[in-house]
């Protein structure tokens, strides 16, 4: 086990949280010895995107980052995102589309898409591909999680405007939803 | 009726029921191997070869055995040294026993060297940077030229090099296997032909790139046994080659897949689980390793390369008469699938044209490079794009359009070829033939989604861009006949629920929905109601494991035939509870029933009977399968491209992959390996390769460099399931998974030509080389 020699304190999916850590533990490192394990190992570059987190609403490779980094930050990984009773909008249209086949993509593709929806205001394919372009994966070719993805996307943009204006705020809080 | 109407009335299979365990994967809940290791696992890390080849004179570790937090150091020097294979295949294997756990000598860059395992990551390669090595170096072979040449190095010289079945092997000439046969006469047929052909053909190494590196993980249970839990995609083949590498009875070891983050063929390999079980026996201690991206792709296994040297006649009138394929793989420094990939480069090819004199010669190297291994599609890969492009160079010859040109020569329905007889995996291969094809179907629906008659000749086009259809058709197998053995068993709960245990090794693909599926529709209860377990080497059957297309089919069958057998004892029980004879009950919606529907007993009352009331007994169904047929699904790939004649860029525009898998068990699934499948095979088209430097390092390995498909690369793809009924599968159902990775390279190759007259006998196709091939039609012109 990692000895640890300092500490770093941030918001964790809503709550003020302090870590024992060192100077050159990652992020990725962190989360998942504290028991955060939907937050994936998949190539240690900052390349597949499988570590993907939120810091401070943006999308971020957890595996680059120094845990330290996040001093005073807000994170928000994939156990913010949903649960087996309430699975957020896109979790449930990815698993009824089919797109989930190995899995191991899918939490940091949540993760992004997250990001994407609290960020932008117009959902259009080349920004949607923009944002998702970090995350890869070898299964399905794209083709249902892309499905699944429109479909979360238009549902938000067809839906009242009240609603997304009300997650931003809870997010700006600290991201509970 | 269609026979595949049938279909059409099941009530489980043949839909898209939601895949079981999507859920907990979307949710992020623990779920593959690094998911479990307690926090107080040691971490393991390994000394790789910085050489390709070299003798090791001097291996000192005694400086990383006192290192802070070490507990272990592995080397040569003090673990048996047991040659084995690490391929995951039948027993015994058809391949070398020629890797040992460690050498005194490498045989790549990336191979073994020493290993230690500490208290964390960081101590871990602090100790190996003090590990002291002397190296030897030796000659080493990177082309199949220099392997083959006369007096070439020796890459496995040790005495214990040697294969457990009788089948050529020779290394001292760098010789891993040769498999040939011939029916009819080629020289016959050669002379028939009005056009002959003869071309030479290479592809290149890639790597499978699943998002989830190897890792595993090994423990001591308080009972004293040894506990994997890996990202295996053959458990029972790991038991088997764990204990033989490290010399324990396979008793003593337990072997656990939980969910596994892709696969694809490289995890049909043991690479790491022989390492972390001798540390967790020397230890005590969980021990815990997990290759990081690099790692992946300099040790991991790889595509082998090929060189298809194709030899064909062709009549004026579209009749193939003669076909010679000569087939060399480099399987790299370990020859673990070198004969099997070699001769599915004949078997999975060659029997898809009618052709009477057919010819076929494979043979598979050494060289000083990584290791090649299976990979989805396993040799028909390669072979399908010699075979393919010339297809489309024979049509034009005798003036005939290429797709014709197929549909005259493809393989029909209750039809066989020679090699099915002639070409097995290290024997003589089980006669067949065709059941189900659906291709003269696949070839029209692909045809007319791609806009087949829009198709121009190339010399009438010009401009800047231009654009090109082109085609291939497919097939593979289902399983591997006569060896391959799946097992399932199945019990009843209290509430009428059912455990489904099957050794069969859902890599991610869905295979445990499918078998649910199969077993409820046997059941004639609901998916739902199924509790699926794989695989663990103490509580599921057997099973060969998640490889040559077999899961559906086969072991799809022994989940069939389990629930049939739990079947007849819930129709006994029920009638039983009914008062009636067995004849006069039937199953239907999760309950027996009387003949006259008047009475009935659900599966939940029966469980409670059998369980806790009357002549109590467990309802419990088991079964094994093998057959003696594999099933050839079959497809067709089009694609229309844009080539960029400035830059040699290839657009894909549009891309259609239409496929016979029998019966689709879970159409929504079985779209999913089609896709996913078809995008990893766009992608080794067009930009994966293996870079390497003249010391036999790669030079590309992350994904920054060697660059696999993202949402944004993604070309508008179109995937068609044309439906089949394979009579001897379950439901009707035949294989999907590998079918689909075959297409592209021959597909854009195929469309090159025809949007440039630019013929590329290698890939990928880069614009570099796209550019050359088109600057060379210029000046021809």
């Amino acid at each position: 086990m990692t000895k640890t020699t300092h500490t770093v304190s941030f918001t964790l999916n809503g709550e003020k949280k302090t870590f024992g850590t060192r100077p050159d533990e990652k992020l990725l490192a962190l989360l998942r010895r504290e028991g955060y394990r939907g937050t994936k190992y998949g190539c240690g570059q900052g390349t597949c995107g499988a570590c993907t987190v939120l810091l401070d609403g943006r999308a971020t490779y957890a595996c680059l980052l120094y845990a330290m980094q996040a001093e005073g930050r807000e994170v928000r990984t994939i156990e913010s995102a949903g649960t087996f009773d309430n699975p957020s909008v896109f979790q449930k249209e990815l698993v009824a589309a089919g797109a989930v086949q190995c899995g191991y993509c899918i939490p940091g593709m949540v993760m992004s898409a997250t990001a994407l929806m609290e960020t932008e205001k117009v959902l259009e394919d080349e920004i949607v591909k923009e944002y998702m372009d970090g995350n890869l994966c070898r299964c399905t070719g794209y083709e249902k999680i892309w499905v699944a993805l429109r479909k979360t996307l238009d549902r938000q943009a067809a839906a009242p405007a009240k609603k997304p204006a009300a997650k931003s705020k809870s997010s700006a809080k600290g991201g509970k939803k | 009726m269609n026979r595949h109407e049938k279909a059409k009335n099941f009530k489980q299979v043949n839909h898209s029921v939601t895949k079981i365990d999507a859920l907990q994967l979307a949710l992020g809940k623990d779920s593959y191997v690094a998911d479990f290791v307690p926090n107080d696992a040691l971490i393991v890390k390994m000394l790789w070869s910085p050489h390709a080849h070299a003798r090791i004179k001097k291996l000192d570790v005694s400086k990383a055995e006192k290192m802070p937090g070490v507990k272990a150091v592995l080397w040569y020097g003090n673990v048996p040294r047991i040659a084995h294979c690490t391929a995951g295949q039948g027993f015994p294997e058809p391949s070398p026993y020629d890797t040992f756990m460690f050498d005194k000598k490498v045989r790549f860059v990336g191979d073994r060297v020493a290993a230690v395992a500490a208290e964390t990551e960081e101590q871990a390669l602090a100790a190996l940077e003090v590990i002291k090595v002397e190296y030897e170096l030796l000659k080493p072979v990177f082309t199949l030229d220099e392997a083959m040449a006369p007096g070439a190095p020796v890459i496995h010289d040790e005495a214990e090099a040697h294969v457990p079945i009788p089948i050529p092997y020779e290394p001292k000439k760098n010789l891993v296997a040769h498999v040939a046969c011939e029916a009819g006469s080629f020289e016959k047929g050669l002379k028939e032909a009005d056009f002959t052909f003869d071309q030479t053909f290479e592809t290149p190494y890639a790597q499978h790139c699943p998002i989830e590196p190897y890792t595993s993980l090994a423990q001591i249970a308080p009972s004293g046994r040894i506990h994997i839990t890996t990202s295996t995609q053959v458990p029972f083949h790991c038991r088997r080659i764990v204990a033989k590498t490290l010399d324990v009875p396979v008793q003593k070891i337990r072997v656990v897949k939980p969910r596994i983050g892709g696969g694809f063929g490289c995890k049909q390999e043991v690479l790491l689980d022989d390492v972390t079980a001798m540390f967790a026996l020397r230890t005590g201690r969980a021990c815990l390793w997990q290759f990081n991206r690099e790692e992946t792709f300099r040790t991991g296994r790889t595509r082998h390369p090929f060189r298809i040297r194709l030899k064909a006649g062709v009549k004026k009138d579209g009749t193939i008469t003669a076909i010679d394929m000569e087939a060399i793989n480099n399987t790299g420094a370990y020859g673990g699938h070198g004969l099997t990939v070699v001769s599915c480069a004949g078997s999975k090819v060659l029997p898809l044209y009618h052709c009477e004199n057919i010819k076929f010669d494979g043979k598979s190297y050494y060289t000083n490079l990584p290791v090649g291994g299976a990979y989805r599609g396993f040799g028909a890969t390669q072979a399908f794009f010699a075979m393919e492009s010339l297809m489309d160079q024979m049509a034009e010859a005798i003036g005939m359009d290429p797709m014709k040109f197929r549909q005259i020569n493809h393989i029909r329905e209750g039809e066989g070829s020679p090699i099915f007889a002639a070409l097995g995996e290290g024997r003589e291969g089980t006669p067949m033939t065709v059941g189900s094809n659906a291709l003269a179907e696949c070839i029209v629906q692909g045809a007319e989604a791609i806009g087949w008659e829009k198709r121009r000749d190339w010399r009438g086009k010009t401009g800047r861009y231009r654009r090109g259809i082109g085609m291939a058709c497919l097939m593979q197998g289902s399983s591997i006949p006569d060896i391959d053995m799946g097992a399932a068993s199945i019990k009843i709960n209290d509430d009428g629920s059912f455990n489904l245990l099957v050794g069969a090794t859902d890599l991610g693909t869905g295979s445990d929905t499918v078998l649910a599926q199969i077993a409820a529709e046997e059941l004639e209860t609901a998916t739902a109601k199924m509790i699926v377990y794989s695989s663990d080497t103490d509580l599921t059957p057997f099973d060969v494991g998640a490889y040559a297309s077999s899961t559906t089919y086969l072991s799809g069958e022994a989940v069939r035939k389990a629930a049939a057998d739990a079947k007849r004892q819930i129709l006994a029980t029920g009638a039983e509870m009914l008062g009636l004879p067995v004849d006069q009950v039937f199953c239907e919606d999760s309950a027996v029933r009387s003949k006259d529907d008047k009475h009935k007993v659900t599966y939940g009352d029966i469980a409670k009977y059998s369980l806790y009331q009357k002549n109590q007994y467990q309802i419990m169904g088991t079964a094994s399968h093998i057959t003696k047929k594999s099933p050839p699904p079959f497809a067709a790939h089009y694609a229309e491209i844009e080539v960029d004649t400035w830059t040699g860029f290839i657009k894909v525009l549009n891309y259609v992959s239409t496929i016979d898998c029998g019966t689709a068990v879970n159409p929504a699934l079985a779209e999913g390996q089609t896709e996913g499948g078809t995008l990893n095979g766009i992608s080794y088209a067009l930009t994966e390769e293996y870079l390497f430097d003249e010391k036999g390092r790669m030079q590309n390995a992350s994904f920054a460099d060697y660059h696999i498909y993202s949402m944004r690369d993604r070309p508008p793809l179109k995937t068609i399931l044309v439906p089949s009924y394979e009579e001897t599968g379950p439901f009707g159902a035949k294989s999907v998974s590998e079918i689909c990775i075959n297409g592209a390279a021959p597909v854009f190759a195929n469309a090159l030509y025809n949007a440039t007259g630019a013929r590329l006998r290698e890939f990928p196709l880069t614009p570099e080389k796209v550019l050359k091939a088109i600057q060379a039609v210029e000046v021809k012109k």
